[in-house]
């Protein structure tokens, strides 16, 4: 009665975990190489993870594609699955199921300038799409990158992130909601940090990753900017169970019926906007 | 396009002479005027005339829980296998309404990615339709949505014509075993009353929210900000019986389950219900459909609007189940006759 599926899209890949860091004190980052080959992603897609005998989640893929060999996933504990992940290390394995979702639209942005605007965790499945700009900077034009988070303790990726503060290739503005003592940068939201950007609106991509509330008064801003609508790209967040469009947790209320897993997660503001929440 | 004959008094050997060959369910009363989709053994304990079962016939196709995965975590690295548990089912007294409901189901388990234990366990289930003569009770909406008439969906079609059933045979497997039982061809008489049912059905079913069906996509489109979600919001009470029941809802959850020896397990598919209130919640606290009158509202949208984008069909099979089963009495017909009145 029992029979095997061979082709079932629920198997699972072998991945194992080849190094591990604690990044901040909610995050941990995994660098993980599948035994079967490469992962083969483009950037803004994400993977299933399954701990096996606790469960799956979904978890956006943080390495550009231009780096061969493995993928990087950073990992915030914030729930059953990913509080027991961040017990793994180095040897361990997970299974992989994967990749998913729609990517950025890479295609379309080659030539043009670049906005990142990453709030907090956001910055994660940006850096797939930023590392890969930065391995084929010559393909773009300006590119600026816009990062806020709640404290200077929360910034993940710091030593990289100070990298990208010293090319010459690259703007960067960094902010924080709430300083301490040995922080000598901007404070305040975000949305601050925008006005002082140089733009040429209608050549410049702006891609926005953030928490649910970022959305709407970053959007606001860039708009303010005359960035067209169809040039303000998001990568939203939903619970994506399946990942096939099908368990329907994931499905965004909207009159297009997206299921955020196969539809996005990224999405250009002008497929979103009727979205009841971004 | 053959129709064969079963005299009545003769359903019994038919029933019999299948079950020597496959597993045979079919609907069986369970007091209190409730039927269940069962494994019977003679005809006698099969209700001919019954009302939607408590649970619509998807329980075989896609059952409240599946293994999808075996996995070993014993070794050094993890082992594991897909693996689908199907057996040979014949499944007798289908409703026009529930065919319907399998039909949703199989486009939407054959759409890519494709879900390969829904479809192995599909080419094993050997579908027997059964006519409804008349409505089965006001609950009902299969005129609204045009399933109370046969469209094809299964192997073998019966249609009770008094003292014997006119029977469509509509596949090569289902041709071979009703020859096999040696069941006689039917008359131009036999065609002649089964043309009679579905005369008298053409009076006796109409559209019962009296709105012409091709404006219900449109009268959704507007009705998005209709007072009607909110009634039915502040009297739903979440327990996700509505889409339990549906004969089209496929929603599910997946969990793992570890053996008690803590080094193999399996991973499990679930029914879910997007009327829990943690259905469209994501870690970290946010959730996107956190009011009952957004997720009631998203209920019928996945019934009317998103399915006639998708698939370009009704999810509602009109079989008047959520209506039964509401502890809340929110009613299908009625919530469609507040919605058309509003945005009209």
């Amino acid at each position: 009665m029992t029979e095997e599926i061979k082709n079932s899209n629920w198997k699972l890949r072998k991945g194992k975990i080849i190094a591990a860091k604690q990044m901040t004190a909610a995050e941990k980052w995994f660098d993980i190489q599948l035994e079967d080959g490469e992962l083969d992603h483009e950037p803004g897609q994400f993977v299933q993870v399954e701990l096996y005998g606790v469960g799956e989640a979904p978890i956006s893929i943080c390495s550009s594609p231009t780096k061969r060999g493995s993928f990087e996933l950073t990992v915030r504990a914030a729930g059953r699955l990913t509080d027991a992940m961040h017990k793994l290390d180095v040897g361990d394995y997970v299974g992989i199921r994967g990749p998913f979702g729609k990517p950025f639209p890479v295609k379309v942005m080659v030539g043009n300038d670049l906005l990142f605007v990453a709030g907090g965790l956001g910055l994660a499945p940006l850096r797939s799409l930023i590392n890969y700009v930065m391995d084929n900077r010559k393909d773009f034009g300006k590119v600026d990158i816009l990062l806020g988070c709640r404290t200077p303790k929360d910034m993940i990726f710091g030593s990289e992130v100070a990298k990208w503060q010293e090319r010459l290739d690259v703007g960067f503005h960094c902010t924080v909601d709430r300083t301490d003592p040995d922080w000598k940068g901007n404070v305040g939201l975000i949305t601050t940090l925008i006005p002082g950007v140089t733009i040429q609106p209608e050549r410049t991509f702006a891609v926005v990753v953030g928490p649910p509330i970022m959305y709407k008064f970053v959007i606001a801003e860039l708009l303010k900017k005359n960035i067209p609508e169809r040039h303000i790209v998001l990568s939203l967040e939903r619970h994506m169970k399946c990942g096939m469009g099908k368990c329907g947790h994931c499905q965004i209320d909207h009159p297009k019926n997206y299921y955020c897993c196969k539809d996005g997660p990224t999405f250009t503001y002008d497929e979103v906007k009727e979205a009841k929440k971004l | 396009m053959n129709y064969h004959i079963l005299k009545k008094d003769e359903l019994d050997g038919f029933i019999k002479k299948l079950s020597n060959k496959m597993k045979v369910v079919a609907p069986v009363a369970k007091g209190a005027g409730s039927f269940a989709f069962q494994e019977v053994k003679a005809a006698s304990e099969i209700a001919l005339k019954y009302i939607p079962t408590i649970l619509p016939p998807k329980k075989y196709f896609m059952p409240q829980r599946e293994k999808m995965l075996d996995f070993d975590i014993s070794g050094a690295a993890p082992a594991d296998k897909a693996v689908v548990e199907a057996e040979e089912i014949a499944v007798f007294g289908v409703h026009t309404c529930d065919l319907a409901g399998i039909q949703c189901l199989n486009m939407v388990f054959s759409e890519r990615p494709r879900d390969y234990n829904y479809l192995r366990r599909k080419e094993k289930i050997f579908l027997i339709g059964l006519e409804c003569n008349d409505y089965c009770d006001e609950n009902a909406s299969c005129a609204l949505v045009s399933s109370h008439i046969p469209s094809g969906g299964y192997d073998l079609f019966f249609t009770d014509l008094g003292d014997r059933f006119i029977i469509h045979v509509n596949t090569q497997k289902a041709e071979e075993l009703v020859e096999g039982m040696g069941l006689p061809r039917a008359s131009h008489a036999d065609t002649a009353a089964l043309e009679k049912v579905r005369e008298h059905k053409r009076s006796a079913f109409k559209n019962e929210v009296g709105v012409d069906p091709r404006k219900l996509p449109e009268i959704f489109a507007k009705g998005v900000k209709s007072k009607v979600w909110e009634d039915v919001g502040r009297r739903c009470v979440s327990c996700g019986n509505c889409t339990n029941v549906c004969p089209s809802c496929y929603c599910f959850d997946m969990a793992d389950t570890i053996n008690l020896d803590m080094k193999t397990g399996s991973r499990n598919r679930t029914w879910d219900s997007c009327q829990v209130e943690t259905f469209a919640a994501v870690a970290g606290g946010e959730n996107f459909r956190e009011e009952r009158s957004d997720r009631q509202r998203h209920r019928f949208y996945r019934k009317f609007k998103y399915s006639v984008d998708k698939f370009y069909r009704f999810f509602c099979t009109g079989c008047g189940r959520c209506t039964r089963t509401c502890m809340a009495d929110i009613s299908l017909k009625e919530t469609l006759t507040s919605l058309v009145k509003e945005n009209v």
